[in-house]
């Protein structure tokens, strides 16, 4: 199974993680079921649809979590929000050189209500926490499913983000959008109208992605043992540098009504092209032309 | 969700020192299959919780025909089903029964 | 003694009726006709001119070329002037369709498919509001027109025109010759919209004497993706039945000539043939050649080399630049675009083919099928024209010979060859719906719709072989009804009706080779991921046709 995009979260980590070296945290024997969806009369999932443990990657001893996108599209409930906060906690205490998140999600699970927001809030609370103790978060996007709600804003406070072109990262997802603006404003079905607003090649352009790959998992295990080797610091300047820079990007870019607009502003002569670029190509091109 | 569960006996013991394994998604189509070890237990015990309610009797058949095909004995099969076809329902557990009893 | 005299019979009425109707037209458009060019505007006022009440009319109205602007503007005509209308049309696509009869414009319909609106041809034929003729398949259609239902007048549409009237109808082509044709030869007018008006047309399609009058469309004519399927849906228990057509099938008959009907398990099958087939050494022995839509799956295996010529119905949008890059394998004009034509490539896919092979919704106990449910009135299309043996055959070709040996042991008549007829399901549909029943809805429908016969799409006696997730059930080995009961049981799975089998006379049938299983035919179904497909996504058939193909924006992230 090469493809990132069509392995589930145990074959992802079986094709990314140093062979033999997972040992997983709380399996499915342990049934940590969604108490939740029991009293709603929903089907559970043994490890409420997310792998966590402890492997080597490159060599690198790390603690991972996977989310299984099509377990509920991913969403994350009490129990999920739990084993991730509680990983992301034991790293403190870990000889670790960092986290892998592989976030394939639509965000808080609606059927948890509070329970599920208050569990996204832990999650994006127990980043930052982990980060200021000097242990990189790095959070892999590549999947069906895109990351989205209160987990995009997770991912957007982990150190770095690895995505292929077939990911998507954002908050609200393109149906809310529509449905809360109308087709006029968005029309979600317009797939290359989402990608070009939320996928991977114009994260990457925007610079909220900081490595694109292509959709192979060796190429993600590749990318983040690199981004882990790079280390992080997050202290107050980085946090400043970090608005100083959203701020000029607002300036910059917030007139613009498409994302083709913005890869012309950036430099690229065929804005229309850049979503038919192979990975290579586009990562080659930019490294003049990115905004970040 | 209609839960169900079947014993079938005669079978000959599954390897000592087998670890659980888990297949399969619990997505919509789809269905989970965890078995794990129960040393001792003369029987295939078999626990299933699904969506799809009122198929008791094929959910029968489809199990019987598994314990024929492998005649495991202390093992314990538990599955979380979101409507998954018979097709899909043997698919996972044949899978599921490779990986308990792939030497590794 | 003299009788009476007869008055003298005239026998140019259908001509001297067309030069009064062109008169009219002439009188009523006066500068807004140029020729055989009319404006659009003067559409509506062109249509109550040239059609009088009770006329045959086809509008075109096929599978995925609609000439939806001349549909659209009969549904605008006056219904003083036009009316009790005789549809002749292969396919009801679009609503304006059926809004001839609602408003009284049209009577009377035959027609072959009506898929999108199937449901609410239901109801105006049970409200009386259209009385259906006859449902007929494509090519007995096509050849009603040469006989009985012959258009007098037909509403195509075709990509340009020049000021003759010449037509290009290019990739396209579909039903448009043998409309035209049929119309204009008994002195029947053909009106065509056009996407475009030009000086010189890259081929002629249709020459200007079939042609009545052009117009030049607001917009261009729509056509549906229908023959698009997303790799990415294709689940792995399609890849194992895939593999069993495959090695269970296509390589002991040596399937060289071919339709598939259309869906995700013949999908299936294409994505194989560069990986699985050829891992079995089969290329250059099986599926060379097909009548069969320009599919986007069928790209690798093209690509692979494993196809050397394809005839076609019609095409398919994206596919265009594609064949353009290859010609020798598509029926390509002077001018390197691809030309389809429906009524010869079902010629093709009844006689030429020796094997058809597609999916269904509903098989009984004597291996009869049916695509019918309550509340639609669907129609056949072409499957029936490929789905049976063609009695009339008389070429022989190893695989249709091979067939015909199994069919015929111990028959007293004379030897024939047999066409290879597969029906391939899984046995439980969505919503665990059974795809083995022991009485077809066709029944029922026939019953509720008024219908003279059953809506049944493929015979049992024209179906040799029966493909399930379980295995292959050869109908041709059966010796009697009883036995082609059990086989079907044999595969039908869990459903009421493979649970009601009988064990040992299933078990008998697997030893004379009558039922075979995967295992029996050597496969591991541990194999049957989706890793085994040539492509996994529509950007990987984009990859294997070098760029070339473009998919419509519906089925793209880009």
């Amino acid at each position: 199974m090469q493809s990132y995009y069509e392995a589930n979260a145990r074959e992802r980590l079986d094709g990314l993680l140093d062979p033999g070296t997972f040992r997983e945290i709380l399996p499915p024997v342990a049934r940590t079921l969604s108490p939740h969806l029991q009293a709603l009369d929903l089907p559970a999932a043994f490890d409420d649809g997310i792998v966590i443990g402890t492997a080597k990657l490159e060599g690198l001893a790390v603690l991972v979590a996977a989310q299984e996108g099509g377990f509920m599209g991913g969403a994350v409930g009490e129990v999920q929000g739990a084993k991730i906060t509680g990983l992301l906690e034991r790293a403190r205490n870990a000889e670790v050189a960092g986290i892998v998140l592989l976030l394939e999600t639509g965000g808080v699970r609606l059927q948890e209500a509070n329970a599920g927001l208050i569990a996204v809030s832990e999650v994006i609370r127990a980043i930052c926490a982990t980060r200021v103790a000097g242990i990189p978060v790095i959070a892999a996007i590549g999947g069906q499913y895109g990351c989205f709600g209160g987990m995009g804003i997770a991912a957007a406070c982990c150190t770095g983000i690895v995505m292929s072109e077939e990911g998507r990262l954002g908050l609200s997802g393109p149906e809310v959008i529509e449905t809360a603006h109308g087709v006029e404003e968005f029309d979600s079905r317009d797939r290359a109208l989402v990608w070009r607003t939320v996928g991977g090649k114009h994260r990457f352009l925007l610079g909220d992605c900081d490595v694109l790959v292509d959709d192979r998992i060796d190429a993600f295990r590749r990318a983040i043992a690199q981004a882990l080797r790079e280390g992080d610091r997050l202290d107050l300047d980085a946090v400043e540098r970090e608005h100083a820079l959203l701020q000029r990007r607002v300036d910059r870019f917030g007139g613009y009504d498409d994302g083709a607009d913005i890869w012309r502003d950036l430099g690229f002569p065929d804005p229309e092209n850049v979503p038919l670029l192979a990975t290579d190509a586009l990562v080659a091109i930019s490294q003049r032309l990115r905004a970040a | 969700m209609e839960h169900l569960e079947y014993r079938f006996d005669g079978g000959r013991p599954a390897t000592a020192g087998s670890a659980a394994r888990i297949v399969g998604v619990v997505a919509s189509g789809n269905l989970e299959v965890l078995i794990e070890p129960v040393p001792g237990d003369p029987a295939c015990s078999i626990a299933i919780d699904t969506a799809a309610k009122g198929f008791g009797e094929i959910w029968q058949a489809v199990m019987a025909d598994f314990f024929a095909r492998h005649r495991l004995a202390g093992i314990r099969v538990s599955i979380n089903d979101a409507g998954a076809t018979p097709a899909i329902v043997a698919l996972r557990l044949d899978q599921a029964i490779e990986e308990f009893t792939r030497k590794r | 003694m003299n009788a009476p005299m007869a008055l003298p019979r005239v026998w140019n009425q259908r001509a001297q009726g067309r030069v009064r109707r062109l008169e009219r037209v002439s009188a009523r458009l006066g500068p807004r006709l140029a020729g055989k060019v009319v404006e659009a505007d003067a559409v509506v006022a062109l249509l109550e001119e040239l059609i009088e009440p009770g006329d045959r009319v086809c509008i075109e109205g096929n599978n995925q070329k609609q000439a939806d602007f001349l549909a659209r503007a009969l549904t605008s005509v006056d219904v003083a002037r036009v009316h009790d209308l005789h549809i002749v049309q292969s396919v009801l696509a679009l609503p304006e369709h059926l809004d001839v009869f609602e408003r009284g414009i049209a009577s009377r319909l035959d027609f072959s498919f009506s898929g999108p609106q199937s449901g609410r041809l239901a109801k105006l034929a049970g409200s009386g509001r259209l009385s259906i003729g006859a449902i007929h398949t494509y090519l007995e259609l096509f050849g009603r027109y040469f006989i009985d239902l012959t258009p007098d007048v037909a509403l195509v549409a075709a990509q340009a025109a020049d000021r003759h009237g010449n037509l290009y109808t290019g990739p396209n082509t579909e039903d448009t010759p043998v409309i035209a044709e049929a119309t204009a030869f008994k002195s029947g007018l053909v009106v065509a919209q056009v996407n475009e008006l030009v000086d010189e047309l890259p081929r002629i399609d249709i020459p200007s004497d079939w042609v009545g009058f052009v117009v030049r469309s607001p917009a261009p004519h729509y056509i549906e993706p229908l023959f698009t399927r997303d790799p990415a849906k294709i689940s792995e228990i399609q890849v194992l039945m895939a593999m069993m057509a495959i090695k269970g099938i296509y390589a002991p008959y040596g399937v060289e000539r071919l339709n598939h009907g259309i869906g995700f398990d013949t999908a299936a099958i294409e994505l194989l043939l560069p990986t699985y087939a050829e891992s079995l050494g089969l290329r250059g022995k099986i599926c060379r050649h097909w009548a069969l839509n320009p599919h986007p799956t069928l790209i690798p295996a093209i690509e692979a080399g494993f196809v050397e010529s394809i005839h076609s119905f019609g095409s398919e949008l994206g596919m265009e630049e594609y064949m353009r890059a290859r010609p020798d394998v598509f029926f390509t004009g002077p001018d390197g675009s691809m030309r389809s034509n429906r009524a010869f490539c079902q010629t093709a896919g009844h006689y030429a083919c020796d094997m058809f092979i597609g999916s269904t919704l509903q098989i009984d106990l004597c291996g009869n099928s049916s695509t019918a449910t309550l509340g639609r009135i669907a129609g056949f299309g072409g499957a029936p024209n490929m789905g049976s043996d063609a009695r009339g055959r008389r070429h022989a070709t190893p695989a249709w010979l091979a067939a015909g040996r199994e069919a015929h042991r111990g028959d007293r008549a004379p030897p024939r060859g047999r066409k290879l007829v597969v029906q391939m399901v899984e046995t439980f549909r969505e919503h665990m719906a059974p795809a083995f029943v022991e009485r077809l809805d066709a029944w029922e429908l026939a019953e509720s719709a008024n219908m003279a016969l059953p809506p049944i799409m493929i015979y049992g006696s024209d179906v040799t072989h029966i493909l399930t997730e379980e295995g292959i059930a050869n109908l041709l080995l059966c010796r009697d009804d009883e036995e082609i009961e059990q086989a079907i049981r044999g595969i039908a799975g869990y459903t009421a009706v493979g649970l009601a089998r009988d064990r040992r006379v299933v078990e008998n049938l697997r030893d004379r080779g009558v039922i075979r299983r995967a295992e029996d035919l050597g496969i591991d179904k541990r194999d049957a991921t989706r890793d085994l497909l040539a492509a996994r996504s529509i950007k990987d058939l984009v990859r294997a046709s070098g760029g070339l193909y473009q998919p419509p924006k519906r089925f793209r992230s880009w």
